[in-house]
């Protein structure tokens, strides 16, 4: 068993980003048949070498062999052609065309130059049975389908593709429980026919029932490669995944003990994103919530800042409740929010840093109604010596600013208002590894100003080493609350990787 | 790593002073010159083919007052389409609105109420279609092009319907006095215009309101997670569309003794060209009141200088659409960026 059915083989694979080394030298054996679990963090370069084998990305040195030669896909047609396929967890399909019309889009069967609609749809019935779904009718529309169905339409256009590696970014995650098992059959009988399949999921229960081998990486590296996934220790699996070899430096937590209480949650549900969540935060206290991408925690944030209204519920601020789905009160109440995606829902990229800065306060520095340049450049500027921007120039255009400053743009925002509790989602995306130590800088002043803050990321390092308590959450539910040194990051891994199958029934009684 | 960084490490304040050429705060004046630079160009095409009129001071003169007074109700509506489209929207139906208060403040009733009544009617007609604009958009959740085209429908139509498909004269001295008053020997509905763009040029550079538009504009999502009402703000922003077109609604009246149905025809369209060609991106965010004046007179000297020239009405649209999809393509390449490549080489 050594190279006669390899199919794929990375070797030291590097890909740079400005600024970034996503991918420093990473390796990959797939064999024909297999399904070849790809384990990491968030930000491990998952995603990036998905993007390499799929043809998106370049990589700038390293070699990648497909089926024994060396190749370069110049795009994702060519590594597509070449029998690579990849099933993106934002499925790119159609949605108003049928199922047949998706699985040969681009590249549909023809005769006198006109779409042979019925051998289109007989060559998708048969895909469709050879993956054990023949009773998918290929006529019906792609948005009729549930989630699974549009998954099944992804793999038929692989299929048709003559695909013979699948690569599938976490797949579980927008199923069903029962809809697993269906992924896990599919996946079965597409190795049966000597197919091979890159799985990627952050949960270890599925990769011990699918997988045959681990590929593990860690900031950008490989740091096991071709485990056993069946009997390779869970211990071991997360220790590869942990232990950073970035530094994080954490300022020292104050010794202040927190103040009044200034943020009651209770009971707070939102149908299919949350439930049943009820936390605090008190004046100079930070508190973190981890958990993976899709475990309600942006919603949750943004719930509570009244961006989102929920379904049942209360949010207190200061004894006050709030106005529920109402931002304008939260606001008004002290709450401010620097959302997840900064550029998409923060910032007004092409307008200059102080008005950006002074969003939520240029009417308080308005008098009767006429905005003031004056006194919004003197405040952001004051708000910008604080928080260090580089650089500090608060006429320059908000755009033209790293992300690091971007961020601190919008905390500024929150600073200028007097904000008591400020909810951070992800501040630290997008912020090359300098600039968060500054960052975590700024979050910790500004406790000891006594604002209490809120916050949220992947990287789990970051909640434990920033938060004064942690929150963990899983599928919607906050499953673990405790003093942030009570937990190691692979506690919590292994709180939030838990097989969603077997456990997620239980606490939900 | 103990090491803390000193905050000491930072740069003074130290903006390097960037060219008048290549400052990006300075885009629009950039184009607005470009665009009072048409103008010159135009007039230099009139002077060639009419020089014997262009060679008298006192007609050139008149000439540009004819030119404003053609531009003054087009430039009230282009004001209120500015900060629409700043905001992020679009309103096709001023022009219907127009009509609409027209017909509507020159019935033999209305007319019974004097000069105030009219004005009265006609601004309030005015807001009040513009608030169900805004409510329908805001509130409904309607696209912008939808909710205002099937205003454009409908209050053609209301119109046809109040004033039976007559045209209604209006018997009132005042509001028939004002198009033909000339206060040093200005036209007063030109001067109305500079009252209302002045005003909203104020409006959009120099409140809150104004900066909500630009800040809605800009990204919407943004501006709703910073605490601003976004829906509101845009309804407020159809009625004050609403308010442009009811002014522009007494302007016509007054300039042709009467209203009719259909009056103000296409008007949508020239405020919407004007304004891009102003420089006010269609996505939103980004545009000014000065840009949009000058695209309105730019407009009207090329209507003027057809009518000179004796260009069949046909041939003026084409040209029109054209310097439309010009306009927009200028944009679009960005200016600054063929700029950059002329300084480099």
């Amino acid at each position: 068993m050594t190279n006669e059915n390899v199919i794929l083989r990375l070797t030291d694979v590097v890909k740079t980003f400005p600024g970034v080394v996503a991918l420093g030298g990473v390796e990959l054996e797939v064999r024909a048949g297999e399904v070849h679990c790809l384990l990491g963090q968030n930000g491990a370069g998952k995603s990036t070498l998905i993007k390499v084998l799929s043809g998106v990305h370049k990589p700038d040195s390293g070699t990648v062999q497909w089926l024994g030669e060396e190749v370069a896909f110049a795009n994702p047609q060519a590594a597509m052609k070449a029998g690579i396929a990849t099933i993106y967890q934002e499925l790119d399909l159609v949605e108003d065309m049928s199922v047949a019309e998706n699985v040969y889009l681009g590249h549909e069967p023809r005769s006198l130059g006109f779409v042979n609609r019925s051998l289109m749809a007989r060559n998708t019935s048969g895909i469709l049975a050879q993956l054990g779904h023949a009773e998918v009718v290929p006529t019906r529309l792609v948005r009729v389908l549930s989630s699974a169905g549009k998954q099944l339409v992804s793999m038929a256009r692989a299929l048709s593709h003559q695909a013979k590696l699948i690569i599938m970014d976490e797949p579980s995650a927008v199923l069903a429980h029962d809809e697993v098992e269906n992924l896990f059959r599919i996946i079965r009988e597409l190795t049966a026919q000597g197919i091979a399949v890159v799985y990627i999921s952050h949960r270890l229960e599925e990769i011990r029932e699918i997988g045959d081998r681990v590929t593990v990486l860690k900031d950008g590296r490989t740091s096991a490669v071709n485990l056993p996934a069946r009997t390779t220790p869970t211990r071991d699996l997360v220790s590869r995944m942990t232990g950073r070899t970035i530094e994080y430096v954490f300022p020292p937590r104050g010794d202040a003990q927190p103040g009044d209480k200034l943020l009651e949650v209770k009971g707070l549900n939102r149908s299919g994103e949350f439930h049943d969540v009820s936390l605090s935060v008190h004046s100079g206290e930070i508190v973190g919530i981890a958990g993976l991408v899709g475990s309600g925690r942006s919603e949750l944030l943004e719930t509570i800042f009244g961006a989102r209204r929920a379904d049942s519920g209360t949010v207190t601020m200061n004894g006050t409740q709030l106005r529920p789905g109402s931002v304008g009160a939260s606001v008004k109440a002290g709450l401010g929010l620097a959302p997840e995606e900064r550029k998409s829902q923060a910032l007004m990229l092409g307008e200059p840093v102080y008005r950006n800065m002074t969003l939520s306060t240029f009417a308080d520095l308005a008098s009767a109604g006429f905005t003031s340049t004056e006194k919004e450049q003197a405040a952001a500027l004051g708000a910008a010596k604080q928080l260090d921007l580089k650089p500090l120039d608060v006429r320059r255009s908000a755009g033209t600013l790293s992300g690091g400053n971007q961020q601190k743009v919008v905390v500024g925002r929150w600073l200028l208002g007097g904000t008591k509790l400020l909810i951070l989602d992800e501040p630290t995306r997008g912020v090359d590894v300098g600039a968060r130590a500054e960052l975590y800088q700024v979050i910790r002043g500004l406790t000891e100003q006594g604002v209490g803050v809120l916050l949220v990321s992947s990287e789990v390092p970051e909640v434990l080493g920033l938060a004064d308590r942690v929150l963990v959450m899983r599928e919607g539910r906050v499953i673990r609350h405790t003093a942030a040194g009570e937990l190691t990051e692979e506690d919590v891994l292994d709180l939030v990787m838990a097989g969603s199958l077997e456990t997620a029934g239980e606490e939900a009684a | 790593m103990t090491t803390t960084t000193t905050p000491q490490t930072q740069q003074p304040a130290a903006t390097p002073r960037v060219s008048f050429w290549r400052d990006e705060a300075k885009e629009p004046w950039r184009r607005n010159l470009a665009l009072i630079g048409v103008l010159i160009l135009l007039f230099i095409i009139g002077a060639v083919i009419r020089p014997e009129l262009y060679g008298d001071p006192k007609w050139v003169f008149d000439n540009m007052m004819v030119i404003l007074q053609q531009a003054s109700a087009i430039g009230v509506v282009t004001v209120g389409m500015t900060f629409i489209i700043i905001g992020g929207g679009i309103d096709l139906s001023v022009g219907a609105l127009i009509a609409l208060a027209g017909v509507w403040c020159t019935t033999v009733a209305t007319q019974s109420f004097g000069s105030a009544g009219m004005i009265f009617t006609a601004v309030a007609v005015g807001v009040g279609a513009g608030l169900v604009n805004g409510v329908l958009i805001a509130y409904g959740r309607l696209v912008p092009f939808i909710a205002t085209l099937a205003m454009l429908v409908a209050a053609r139509g209301l119109a046809a319907r109040i004033s039976g498909k007559q045209t209604q004269v209006s018997t009132d001295q005042f509001i028939n006095s004002i198009a033909s008053t000339r206060p040093f020997g200005i036209p007063m509905l030109a001067l109305i215009l500079v009252a209302v763009a002045a005003l909203g040029w104020v409006l959009l550079n120099r409140t809150t309101f104004g900066r909500r538009t630009v800040a809605i504009g800009g990204n919407a999502e943004a501006a709703r997670l910073a605490g601003i009402n976004v829906r509101r703000h845009t309804m407020l922003l159809y009625a004050l569309s609403g308010l442009c077109c009811g002014i522009a609604a007494i302007m016509l009246t007054s300039l042709a003794t009467s209203s009719q149905a259909a009056a103000a025809e296409l008007y949508e369209l020239d405020a919407i060209a004007a304004a891009i060609i102003g420089g006010t991106l269609l996505t939103g965010g980004r545009g000014t009141i000065v840009g949009s004046m000058i695209g309105v007179v730019i407009f009207a000297t090329i209507t003027n200088l057809f009518a000179i020239t004796n260009t069949p009405t046909e041939a003026q649209n084409m040209v029109k659409g054209g310097i439309i999809v010009l306009a927009v393509l200028i944009q679009q390449l960005k200016f600054k960026s063929v700029k950059q490549m002329l300084i480099r080489t």
